[in-house]
């Protein structure tokens, strides 16, 4: 087996240290050795988006990243979206709109779509959909996700106005 | 969004001032599952914990002539290997449990290969290591001897006489002569009515035809998970994602031959299930193994191994004959439903059976299922099992009737619906159903009269369920501050313990929000059956809400001592104790203070109900569809959908909606693109979410969900099961849809682009 | 993947060197998008993974005169957000923003796209089209190559052990060029294609097509350069009739498989209908440009 590799990184803007098989991915680091175990694995091929998180500012499926290329990176979990105990409006609107069911693929989707208002905070319904269509959900029929992501981002361009 | 159409006879705790049932509050588990705290089944790491792997047959039938594991477990860091030879070798013995009923034979069979693999993905060992690399580096040192044998995967081929047999013990059964030649027809079943030649004959008009649906998995995102500890005295701990903690202990006291009382299961967040975790796969493997080697072991299936050795729902192959009157009264119905089970029998072609017909007033007919086992995985539960494979045959069959008679289908459907007093097509009288306001609801809907463009079609279908109740518990306790805890023993799947919460809150007089539920383990509840059958709201929900209503009672007699009066003066409104005659001065009583003086008036305040709920009222649904056909491409757009159901009473209307809307995308992903692809060895060639190509955001409009309530007086609140009933139209409203927009019929799924440019090039 | 080994060099001659060094089962890692898959499913053997996004000119995209220069391992959403190259290359850009979702974005690239030798690689028709080249980095030096010629069978490359495409080059064009690329896929995203085409067209000041290029994706074990199928446009202004001519000599050039993606019969039909669309959309471009 090959030998592990030491890698420095920044989590939610916490900087973590950890040893990883050269051929473990980063989702693996993340939720085996960084104890964050709110991004899942629905697939290991990145069909599924549920382990979407922010790499150095760039949307991706953590199971398609090596751990080991993490090294001097920013990444963004779903842990790290609410501030504190205060959710974001995203988060917020996935409640009010009911837009999880099981809630498996939900973190995945918040990352997602949190990606996509802060690339186009006035997306179009079609533009919504394109975005997150590699975040699969088998519970919603995906109509209260769009709603809750089409109302998040009308909040956020109004608290920016 | 939803509107509310029909209120008929109201439930008995529906006074129709309900202040919280039929409200939409955010769902207690939800900040949880929106911050990534929630824990599902892969989440648990324990201390000591220890990777398990299984070694897959990579063969769609064969003997396995030996298994060599010496290497694997002389490999460094290799905790424990189990085979078959780990596990009893048990009898054949039927069992119930709800909705997945079987053989405990096939059940551990199907855990662990023993002597035969009969399908491409079939357990044949298991291993436990201290890594995850180290585990797989152990499965490829297991050496497996095979003797291939001929394979059959498609359901008429296993059904022909010179197919290769799966078991040798399979006899057909449900024939007038027991044959004496094994077969992989399990079973024949036959529900009739009438005399059917007779009503053919007179007949004006008649139809017929073949349809083929293909296997399709349930598809949840998460895939199987657990952890598993055996302890030095027996004691076994399970975390695991399932439909039913009580299902898992049961299974695997029986897989294992422990007694439940050594077994306590404590539910994980389910990654969604839809029927597909009602069995077991991985927990007696990882007890097994845990057994073995003393540690905690943790298994988590791979998604490959979710498509190839658990679900999915059988492939079938039907045909339809209908004969009616001119005027449109169906007179005749004679379907046959060949239904695949996978490696052992137990295809839903029962449900498929009973359900074909339930949604028509047919004084003739004929329906003759048959379950017929192949080298495929062994079907599991998929929302109304059976029903939408039936009901595809049937509603497009009612599709052509239409054209043929000239006929609207939604008059045609409205001419032969059944009603109250009738008989259903598989024995009982309905009552209470409101399949005719249903229909109704979707006549009136802007979407049935919206004109359509060019290479546009529009279908219709209608589905059934029964919907079950069923066995549980539930207990709720107050807190010394009036606030209270719901206690169930029910897997929350898709929202239920807001559903919980909120007929308690509704019942005590307490805003939801002071009401917590939990889900609890096997050994903090009592007996539930598992999350599954559309029961948990009906069933669960009359727990609650009976356990809620001994608290009242309670209350009002504690107020009474508090206030000094005989309890026949008290009574409970909104959350307080009011004593009736004012003219005494009685000062009201809030529950927090009842709760506070506990102490005085008889200890703690709690009650706990258990129950087998009778009387679930079943479910009908009315689609529509519009599709788009590129017809160059043979590409579909879905592009307007609407459902309308009699959801009884919608407790928490935007997680009924959720049902409703879920189920359709399942049911337009089965209509249009999912399937098993086997190739010639028997290998599933499509077992990921690439190629079993599930809807994403963009294959979908928004789906219009119509709530119609025509309340089930048997509920406290009138609640009927939701879950299921969605998934059984959708597969004839889209292919309806299809047929209309290319001017051509298809009766074959899914649906696919090559199929449907074929079909126009057929001229 | 227990016994991959990783590094992450910064030059290109390092990456060549241990790329070599690595023998059969070493692989350089651009997005991954492919390579992760494979190595998990098993069907790549594990061995080095080298990954090239730490050498500077393998991430970006430059401007060299009219041309497009971009970094092997530049992830395909960066080519949607730059300005210029989407004016000038239209339907470069859509064919790899249609590889896979947003997260496949953030990741996959145009090199390993082409070097993956799918023959339903998105982006590969579509750079056949352009005529684009790649600049090859190996054990012996650098060398320029055209994209078709790097696929020489589904899964297997032109490349020399050590060799690696280290930038892609879109040639610069005459004003009233345009392009497209269009693809069947059973949804709407997150598939292979089953059917890709690729229209590359410049006109005259009359609106007379001077010069095509038509490229089609699994139609073949490699993305086929259809010839006679450009030739059908040349001298025409992409009428009816010349769109007819491309259907057909479109369908001609095929030679497609059945598989669980669609039957060779389905293929050949849509190769003509996407062809003739695209270049429906490719001159609408070209018009405007």
């Amino acid at each position: 087996m090959s030998k592990r590799q030491h890698i420095s990184a920044t989590v939610n803007g916490d900087p973590v240290e950890f040893l990883a098989e050269p051929g473990a991915t980063l989702l693996d680091a993340l939720r085996d050795d960084l104890g964050l175990t709110g991004s899942k694995e629905g697939c290991g091929s990145g069909d599924c988006g549920a382990c979407s998180v922010i790499l150095d500012g760039r949307l991706v499926c953590s199971c398609l990243v090596l751990a080991v290329e993490a090294e001097g990176r920013r990444v963004e979990t779903i842990e790290g979206m609410a501030e504190g105990s205060k959710l974001h409006p995203l988060q917020q609107k996935f409640l009010e709109h009911a837009a999880l069911q099981c809630g498996f693929c939900t973190p995945g989707l918040l990352v997602s779509a949190k990606a996509l208002l802060d690339a186009n905070p006035d997306p179009t319904e079609t533009e919504a959909r394109y975005w997150l269509a590699g975040n699969l959900c088998r519970c919603t029929g995906y109509d209260k996700i769009i709603r809750a992501v089409m109302d998040a981002a009308a909040e956020l361009r109004q608290e920016k106005v | 969004m939803s509107d509310v159409l029909e209120r008929r006879d109201a439930a008995p705790l529906d006074d129709g001032h309900l202040k919280v049932v039929g409200t939409r509050p955010v769902r207690p588990d939800g900040a949880d599952k929106v911050t990534g705290k929630a824990m599902y089944g892969a989440d648990l790491a324990m201390p000591g914990m220890v990777v398990g792997k299984i070694l897959r047959s990579p063969h769609a039938h064969a003997r396995i002539v030996s298994i060599d594991t010496r290497k694997a477990r002389a490999l460094p860091g290799v905790k424990a290997i189990v085979t078959a030879a780990d596990f009893p070798d048990l009898a054949s013995e039927e069992f119930e449990a709800g909705e997945s009923a079987g053989n405990l034979r096939d059940l551990s069979q199907n855990v662990m290969a023993r002597h035969v693999v009969l399908y491409d993905g079939h357990a044949v060992a298991a291993v436990a290591a201290t890594s995850s690399s180290i585990a797989d580096e152990a499965l490829a040192l297991i050496v497996v001897d095979y003797e291939v044998l001929p394979h059959v995967t498609e359901v008429e081929a296993a059904m022909s006489p010179d197919a290769p047999v799966l078991h040798a013990h399979m006899f057909t059964q449900g024939l007038a002569v027991t044959p004496d030649k094994p077969s992989n027809i399990a079973k024949r079943n036959e529900l009739t009515r009438g005399d059917l030649a007779a009503a053919f004959a007179e007949a004006d008009v008649t139809v017929e035809g073949r349809y083929t649906t293909a296997a399709v998995h349930q598809g949840y995102i998460e895939p199987h998970a657990c952890v598993a500890s055996y302890a030095a005295d027996g004691q076994c701990q399970v975390w695991s994602s399932s439909q039913g903690q009580f299902m898992i202990r049961t299974y695997c006291a029986k897989v294992l031959n422990l007694e439940s009382s050594n077994i306590r299961v404590t539910p994980a967040e389910i990654g969604g299930g839809f029927g597909g975790k009602t069995t077991v796969y991985l927990e007696p493997v990882a007890l097994a193994l845990s057994r073995q080697c003393g540690h905690p072991v943790k298994m988590v299936m791979t998604r490959d191994e979710v498509f190839r050795a658990s679900g999915p729902t059988s492939a079938g192959v039907m045909t339809v004959k209908l004969g009616a009157k001119a005027d449109g009264t169906i007179t005749a119905a004679d379907v046959v439903l060949k239904f695949q089970a996978g490696a052992f029998e137990g295809s839903p072609v029962g449900a498929g059976s009973m359900t074909a017909l339930a949604c028509y007033d047919i004084p003739n007919f004929s329906i003759v299922g048959y379950d017929v086992v192949t080298n495929t995985p062994k079907v599991a539960a998929y929302r109304a099992p059976g029903a939408p494979i039936s009901a595809f045959a049937v509603e497009t069959a009612m599709d052509e009737l239409a054209a043929k008679l000239g006929m609207d289908p939604l008059a045609l459907r409205e001419k032969n619906a059944v009603r109250d007093g009738m008989k259903a097509s598989y024995g009982p009288v309905f009552k209470n159903i409101g399949y005719v306001e249903t229909l109704e609801a979707i006549r009136s809907h802007p979407h049935y009269t919206a004109p359509l463009g060019p290479n546009q079609g529009r279908g219709l279908a209608v589905g059934f369920w029964f919907n079950i109740g069923g066995e549980s518990t539930a207990a709720v306790n107050i807190n010394e501050d009036g606030t209270a805890v719901v206690i169930s023993g029910n897997p929350d799947i898709g929202g239920s313990r807001a559903s919980m919460a909120m007929m308690a809150a509704e019942v005590l007089g307490l805003p939801v929000e002071k009401v917590r539920p939990i889900v609890a383990d096997t050994a903090s509840i009592g007996f539930s059956m598992l999350t599954g059958g559309s029961r948990t709201t009906f069933a669960t929900g009359m727990a609650v809400t009976q356990a809620s209503q001994k608290i009242v009672e309670d209350l009002k007699r504690r107020a009474a001592m508090l206030m000094d009066v005989s309890v026949d003066q008290v009574d409970w409104v909104d959350g307080v104790a009011v004593c009736r005659d004012a003219s005494k001065g009685k000062a009201d009583l809030s529950l927090a203070h009842i709760a506070e003086k506990s102490g005085q008036t008889g200890g703690p305040i709690g009650a706990q109900v258990s129950l087998n709920a009778q009387g679930a009222g079943p479910g009908f649904g009315v689609h529509l569809c519009d599709v788009e056909v590129d017809p160059e491409t043979g590409h579909v757009t879905v592009l307007r959908y609407t459902a309308a159901q009699d959801v009884g009473k919608a407790i928490h209307p935007a997680y009924v909606e959720g049902q409703i809307q879920g189920g359709v995308a399942q049911g337009v992903g089965w209509a249009l693109n999912e399937e098993y692809i086997f190739d010639r060895t028997g290998h599933m060639e499509n077992a990921g979410f690439l190629d079993y190509r599930v809807p994403v955001a963009s294959d979908l409009p928004m789906i219009d969900s119509i709530l119609v309530e025509v309340a089930n007086p048997r509920h406290p609140f009138g609640a009927k099961g939701v879950g299921e009933v969605p998934i059984v139209p959708p597969l004839a409203a889209v292919g309806n849809a299809v047929s209309a927009a290319i001017g051509k019929r298809l009766t074959d799924l899914p649906m696919a682009p090559p199929k449907i440019r074929a079909a126009i090039d057929a001229g | 993947m227990s016994n991959v080994e990783f590094i992450a060099p910064t030059s290109p001659e390092q990456a060549a060197k241990a790329l070599l060094a690595g023998g059969p089962g070493a692989r350089p890692l651009g997005g991954g998008t492919d390579l992760l898959v494979q190595l998990r499913s098993g069907r790549l053997p594990a061995g080095l993974i080298v990954d090239l996004k730490r050498i500077p000119e393998a991430i970006g995209i430059r401007q060299d005169g009219g041309a497009f220069v971009i970094g092997a391992s530049t992830p395909g959403i960066t080519l949607s957000e730059h300005k210029a190259l989407g004016l000038a290359w239209p339907g470069v850009v859509e064919a790899t923003n249609l590889i896979g979702s947003t997260q496949v974005q953030g990741r996959a690239s145009m090199a390993g796209n082409l070097c993956n030798a799918s023959p339903a690689a998105d982006s590969v028709p579509a750079l056949v089209a352009a005529r684009a080249t790649c600049l090859i980095v190996g054990p012996d030096g650098r060398r320029t190559a055209t994209v078709e010629s790097i696929a020489v069978a589904p899964g297997k490359t032109s490349l020399a052990p050590g060799e690696f495409v280290l930038e892609i080059r879109l040639p610069a064009r005459p004003g009233r060029s345009g392009d497209a690329y269009l693809r069947s896929i059973p949804r709407t995203e997150m598939d292979i294609a089953v059917v890709g085409a690729g229209v590359n067209l410049t006109l005259d000041a009359a609106g007379v097509i001077t010069e095509a290029h038509v490229a089609l994706g699994a139609v073949g074990p490699t993305v086929i350069l259809a010839t006679a199928a450009a030739a059908a446009l040349v001298g025409t202004k992409a009428d009816e009739a010349a769109l007819a001519n491309l259907d057909a000599a479109a369908r001609a050039a095929c030679n497609p498989i059945s598989d669980k993606r669609g039957t060779a019969e389905f293929r050949t039909k849509i190769a003509g209908v996407l062809a003739r669309r695209a270049a429906t959309i490719a001159y609408g471009r070209a018009e405007k440009r």
